[in-house]
């Protein structure tokens, strides 16, 4: 800590920050545009003014910028110095003179940081004379409008979209005040970050365009503190409701997981929730009955003996209730065999290995990444960012050395150009990483697999060894071990993308021979599938084959399924078999799927956005999400029909479900402390989900009814549907929306929520670690190495690719997202199809059906092997086959007449 | 060898042709490289270039052997750089093509010594676009260089090596500042980067990098070869050397002399460039280029060096004078200028971005008829927020010296532009 004097008044700071982080961190109001958190500074809008002092006699000072001034111990600084407030002022004139006054139709207006910066600096009169410059606008895809004429040229978007997450289709162009933010022509943007231009820039020339189709002021939304269910990485975001449709949904800052930054799936994935085709009424073959009808006759199946498949989408509770209502002996995993086996590997090597599953801030530290067999970048993107941070590390610390701050942006980047820190890759396919990184290898599962285990091997002799390695091979598994052994802080990042169980062993094998090594954990951080396959693994699931293979012997009277879609997890054909065998079939979930179609009984539940309750992602984090708003129609929390059907249990709220899931299943007993109890009060009240500026409260529904109807209570949490109630004092975990005195922007207000501005929330970032790594015992090495694949003729091996659009069921389904997901198609290495003839399109055979897909030829796939997009609509049902027999499909051989 | 008074341009043809390497070598050229390869280790050449007092004759003024010292040294010191700013857009200003386009040599020859002396293995001339001519005979004498051995391989069979590139600029003001021209080296935008890190530092591709004008370079070779006392006795002034001095305008003989640093205005004036024309007196100038503040006829005894000329208000710049005569509008001289700024601003930060438009359409409003009393206050005001250490570099702050020291000199002309109170109704 360093001590600087401010206005006279003496403070304490951290040493080696600038001042504008470090006046910010105090509480104090400074205006500001181009500097951020996470992108650092860069001097350019020279808003952040102060007066420095050279000592306590110099009573004039000069103006400096403070995002560019290192805190120093004596520093001396007037933030109300008359010159630095008329010389702010006098920016904000300046920023004005080509800014359109058109706040009142401005989608940022009421939380646009320009407009509270404007504010701030007190200037109000306009007395530039001159026309405004304007500009032309661009299409820039469905997910963000562009309204140039509003920008003041502030750059953050270019460094956020290219500098911080590797986009390159969105530049500036031209000079003077003719600066254009904008792609070299009108097309979408092509990177998946590109949503977080909404909250980047400081006023409305980026907005959120699927929020436009809707548009609600802020102050007229209603939010919940709410975890993202399009991937398995768990980030914070806040859905906003009005008139029954979930308007947006944006970031919610944790200081360990996604910071400031979201992917474009989980911030525009939000879109399923408003189909028109959702369930929202019991169903009885078919016909819509009563809710009362519907658990009668869920009591029913359960009479029978059903067996309940749960589901790695549904909370811990609604998946604990299915448990308690069939039994754990009765209790699956609604997810494909594959997944499970590896999922169930990372379960067991999180609670009993000696290694550590890292946040995505430690991600971000790491000095060395090796990713084995994960296009994390499809998979998780959220993470692939935080790898992307990791790679500047090496030259963080160069810069270090010449005395160049880690926040001087531009001077790190100019230092460092293109080197970027070890990052290996070692893939099935290619990967959204391979760019970033200094060894790209590709290999077929099996081989990434042998690969991994040999670079085990090469850390710790006593890992066991591999043999047939290709000379190549073993020279790869040398140098990156090498380098892993080197590294400070090592990083191991694999899934369970590849489809290949023996990636993910080999993974945990290289972070369990680097903490023998090191003598300490070493980091190894797993991609999960959804957001909450942890957590159903958790519960100590069977796999789902073995339910349908009871089904074939005729011992399964009833299923109950639990927000799945078996059609995606199973063959078709053992599905089907499986659903003629079961007596009677209960679905659970909120949106169309192939599975309601064959359900006898279809009871409507409420979407993330509807209801409450706990997911586990990757990394091993309890986190508790809450409603919006109220499920639609007839629809209810899973664990609510589920715990109403139960002969013994009386459970009336969530915190009974998850009080009782935390006491049965040891690992979860902390998950209570995920968020506070629905008990919880700030002065006898809830808090609020309505902003106090919320606006036609008794006139919304006046249409329907002129009285004003009874807020809706909320018996699960410590959330009120209403404006009464302090929202500012919330704890982290409970904290509705992000607003702040003079600070009405999402991504800026939060510097008052923070302990130090881009660090932990105060009171701690929420949610609730699992595992901590297990010292003792020895390593438990898998000893299990596959064989390396020999190719056969005819036959390819099949390789799982991923689309961040697309592969992910329910973000699939919002009209924004459809827009960017492509065509089905199948990819083969240019070698391949050249020999296939250099077909257009190939036949493949699919479980034993029959398949005509287009093929793409593409020279990452590696030879011998097909890659399969898993996911995308329009693709062949199921889990992808291991291999597949193709051949050149012949013109209008697929039958389609045009 | 004595050495001549007048050593930047002793090899100037008067029929406009390049010196030749043969004429360049007969009055000692390529000498100093000789003499600093084969005798002199890196850090004395540093040394004795800090030792001759020579100051960087792009502007700032900045001593040449100081900033060569900051560059790290050592086998251990990796890739280092050194760039020649031959970037001169400085409205008023034509020294370095001079130089350039006439004794090409005398350049590449400073050049080699510069890198050698920072121990710099690749060299570029960043070239103002417009400077075909320059271009052409740079290209040429390169191409000479490199067959005698002065650049390439082992230049003069010594272990030093140095490439020379010559990059022409697409053509921006901007370029001319340090940083920016190295941006725009590596194809970015030109815009300028924070201080520090300085180039010294962090510069090319992010490695040790000097970058000097032309005209500094173009000193090196003599002090190399003639020596540190011979060539501070070339005049009397605190600052060493001789200095190429223009004066444009209504003088009766515009143009370029190479004078001693030191030499007062009137002499540039009165005696080199023959007085005003006839019919117009001196009103003012702006003593280095378009961005230094007027200076005034009381000025005319001050001596053309840096701290003399900082201290009666103005900056020396490049030493080329841009005349201001009783019959031009300073008003209008002032709007022309700052028109040209506006439209060089890079855009990276506000008030030059925003506030030299402002500046110009309040000016053309006052020419217009249509400014108002508070007008000149506003300009008054945009001239401060553009102050030094307001800005990211120095353009603004540039840009507004012409503006305020108009406004203070030539208040009056100002204030004939505002409409009447009766005619403003």
């Amino acid at each position: 800590m360093v001590g600087i004097v401010v206005d006279g008044e003496p403070h304490e700071v951290p040493a080696g920050g600038n001042l504008l982080q470090s006046l910010l961190s105090l509480g104090l109001d400074l205006p500001y545009f181009c500097w951020h958190p996470a992108l650092g500074s860069v001097g350019a809008c020279r808003q952040c003014a102060v007066v420095q002092y050279r000592d306590e006699n110099d009573v004039t000072g000069r103006v400096a910028m403070a995002c560019m001034t290192p805190v120093a111990e004596g520093l001396r600084i007037g933030l109300k110095a008359p010159a630095a407030v008329e010389f702010r002022a006098g920016i904000i004139e300046l920023l004005m003179t080509n800014h359109p006054h058109d706040c009142p139709v401005c989608e940022e207006g009421g939380e646009c940081h320009l407009q509270d910066m404007t504010v701030m600096t007190g200037h109000t009169f306009r007395q530039y004379r001159g026309l405004k410059r304007t500009h032309r606008n661009q299409y820039l895809g469905p997910f963000i409008n562009h309204e140039m004429n509003r920008c003041i040229a502030c750059y953050r978007c270019v460094r956020f979209y290219r500098d911080y997450a590797g986009g390159d289709d969105l530049q500036v162009f031209a000079s003077r005040n003719q600066v254009y933010f904008g792609r070299f022509e009108d097309g979408a943007l092509e990177n998946e970050f590109s949503g977080n231009l909404v909250e980047v820039c400081p006023t409305g020339v980026f907005t959120d365009r699927t929020f436009s189709a809707h548009f609600t002021r802020k102050w007229d939304l209603q939010t919940a503190p709410s975890v993202c269910v399009h991937c398995g990485v768990g980030c914070n975001t806040t859905p906003g409701e009005r008139y029954g449709t979930l308007k947006r949904v944006i970031n919610r800052y944790h200081g360990d997981l996604n910071g400031y930054f979201l992917c474009d799936r989980g911030r525009f994935g939000y879109g399923f929730v408003n189909c028109a085709d959702r369930l929202t009424e019991p169903m009885l073959h078919g016909q819509p009955v009563t809710r009362a009808e519907g658990r009668a006759r869920l009591r029913d199946v359960t009479f029978k003996g059903a067996i309940g498949i749960g589901s790695p989408r549904a909370s811990l509770e609604a998946n604990f209730a299915l448990r308690e209502l069939v039994g754990p002996e009765n209790f699956y995993a609604g997810c494909a065999d594959a997944d499970y086996a590896m999922l169930d590997t990372i379960r067991r090597v999180l609670a009993s290995w000696p290694v550590h599953s890292p946040s995505l801030r430690e991600v971000e530290g790491a000095d060395v990444v090796l990713v084995l067999g994960e296009d994390v970048g499809n998979t998780a993107p959220r993470l692939a960012l935080a790898i992307r941070q990791a790679t500047r590390n090496c030259m963080l610390a160069a810069a270090a050395e010449l005395k160049i701050a880690p926040w001087q942006d531009a001077a790190v980047r100019e230092l460092a150009q293109q080197v970027r820190g070890p990052l290996f890759v070692l893939a099935t396919t290619g990967t959204r990483l391979d760019e970033l990184a200094e060894v790209v290898v590709r290999r077929t599962p099996a081989d990434i697999a042998r690969l991994g285990f040999a670079i085990a091997h090469a850390l710790e002799p006593a890992a066991p060894a591999v043999s047939g390695l290709s000379d190549e091979d073993r020279q790869h598994a040398e140098s990156i071990a090498e380098a892993l052994k080197r590294a400070d802080n090592p990083l191991v990042v694999s899934g369970t993308g590849s489809g290949e169980p023996a990636i993910v062993e080999a993974a945990a094998q290289i972070a369990c021979a680097l903490s023998r090594r090191r003598k300490q954990p070493a980091s190894v951080s797993f991609v999960v599938p959804e957001c909450n396959s942890l957590g159903l693994m958790l519960l100590d699931p069977k796999r789902l084959g073995k339910a349908l293979e009871s089904a074939e012997s005729g011992s399964v009277p009833a299923a109950i399924v639990l927000e799945s879609d078996l059609f995606r997890s199973a063959r078709t054909e053992a599905v089907e078999s499986f659903l003629s065998r079961v007596g009677e079939t209960v679905l659970l979930d909120h949106s169309p799927q192939a599975t309601a179609h064959r359900a006898q009984i279809v009871l409507p539940v409420g979407t993330f956005a509807e209801t409450e309750g706990t997911f586990v992602n990757g990394e091993g984090r309890a986190q508790r999400f809450f409603a919006a708003m109220s499920p639609r129609g007839a629809a209810m929390d899973s664990w609510r029909w589920l715990a109403e059907a139960h002969p013994r249990h009386d459970w009336q709220c969530l915190d009974e479900v998850t009080g009782a899931c935390a006491a049965a299943i040891p690992v979860l007993a902390r998950m209570v402390d995920a968020a506070p109890r629905a008990d919880f009060r700030i002065d006898g009240l809830k808090i609020p989900r309505q902003t106090h500026r919320r606006s036609g409260r008794t006139a919304a529904s006046a249409h329907i009814d002129i009285r004003e109807p009874q807020p809706q209570d909320d018996t699960d949490s410590a959330l009120a549907f209403t404006m009464e109630g302090d929202a500012f004092d919330a704890p982290a975990a409970l904290r509705t929306y992000s607003w702040a005195p003079s600070w009405n922007s999402n991504g800026q207000s939060i510097a008052k929520f923070q302990d130090e501005v881009g660090g932990a929330l105060r009171g701690g970032d929420p949610g609730v670690r699992l595992f901590e790594p297990v010292q003792r015992g020895a390593a438990p090495w898998f000893t299990e190495i596959p064989r390396a694949v020999a190719a056969e003729p005819g036959v390819w091996l099949t390789v799982p690719r991923y689309h961040v659009f697309g592969s992910e069921a329910l973000s699939a389904r919002a009209e924004s997202v459809v827009e960017r997901i492509p065509a089905p198609y199948v990819a083969l290495h240019p070698s391949d199809l050249a020999r296939l003839g250099h077909a257009d399109s190939v036949e493949l055979n699919w479980h034993g059906f029959r398949e005509v897909l287009p093929v793409l030829a593409d020279d990452t796939v590696v030879p011998g092997t097909i890659g399969v997009p898993v996911g995308l609509p329009g693709m062949p049902c199921g889990p992808c086959p291991r291999t597949l027999a193709l051949r050149k499909a012949e013109p209008h051989g697929s039958g389609v007449s045009t | 060898m004595s050495g001549t008074a007048t050593p930047l341009t002793q090899n100037v043809r008067l029929d406009g042709a390049a010196a030749t390497l043969e004429q360049y070598r007969r009055t000692g050229g390529y000498r100093g490289l000789e003499r600093a390869l084969e005798e002199l280790p890196p850090e004395a050449v540093q040394q004795e270039v800090k030792d001759a007092g020579l100051r960087g004759r792009g502007g700032a003024g900045f001593p040449t052997g100081v900033k060569w010292g900051l560059v790290p040294m050592g086998d251990d010191a990796g890739q280092k750089y050194l760039v020649v700013n031959a970037d001169e857009m400085e409205p008023g200003t034509f020294k370095d093509r001079y130089l350039m386009e006439r004794d090409p040599h005398q350049l590449i020859e400073g050049v080699a010594i510069a890198a050698y002396a920072v121990q710099a293995s690749v060299a570029y001339v960043f070239l103002r676009g417009e400077y075909h001519l320059a271009a052409e005979r740079l290209k040429r004498a390169m191409a000479e260089a490199l067959d005698q051995s002065y650049l390439g391989s082992n230049i003069c069979s010594s272990s030093f090596s140095l490439e020379l590139h010559l990059h022409s600029s697409a053509g921006r003001y901007i370029c001319g500042e340090e940083t920016a021209l190295l941006n725009s080296l590596e194809g970015k935008r030109a815009t300028p980067r924070a201080k520090p890190p300085f180039p010294q530092i962090s510069g090319l591709w992010g490695r040790p990098t000097v970058v000097n004008n032309v005209e500094t370079l173009c000193n090196v070779p003599h002090i190399l070869r003639e020596g540190v006392a011979w060539y501070r006795a070339l005049t009397a002034s605190v600052d060493p050397g001789t200095k190429l001095f223009g004066a444009s305008g209504r003088v009766r003989r515009p143009g370029l002399w190479e004078l001693p640093m030191g030499t007062t205005i009137r002499e540039i004036i009165e005696d080199h460039a023959g007085g005003m024309r006839d019919g117009y007196r001196l009103r003012g100038l702006l003593p280095g280029g378009a961005s230094t503040d007027f200076l005034l006829p009381e000025h005319l005894d001050v001596p053309m060096e840096f701290d003399a000329v900082a201290k009666a208000g103005s900056r020396m710049g490049t030493g080329t004078m841009i005349v201001l005569d009783d019959r031009t509008c300073p008003v209008q001289m002032v709007l022309n200028l700052e028109r040209f700024f506006a439209q060089e601003s890079c855009g990276w930060c506000t008030p030059c971005r925003d506030g030299l438009p402002w500046t110009v359409r309040l000016l053309e409003d006052l020419v217009a008829g249509q400014g108002r009393a508070e007008d000149l206050e506003q300009l008054g005001r945009l001239c401060r927020l553009m102050g030094p250490g307001n800005t990211f570099c120095a353009l603004a702050p540039g840009a507004a010296e012409p503006l305020q020291s108009a406004l203070k000199h030539f208040l009056g002309d100002f204030e004939r532009y505002l409409p009447r109170q009766s005619e403003v109704a």
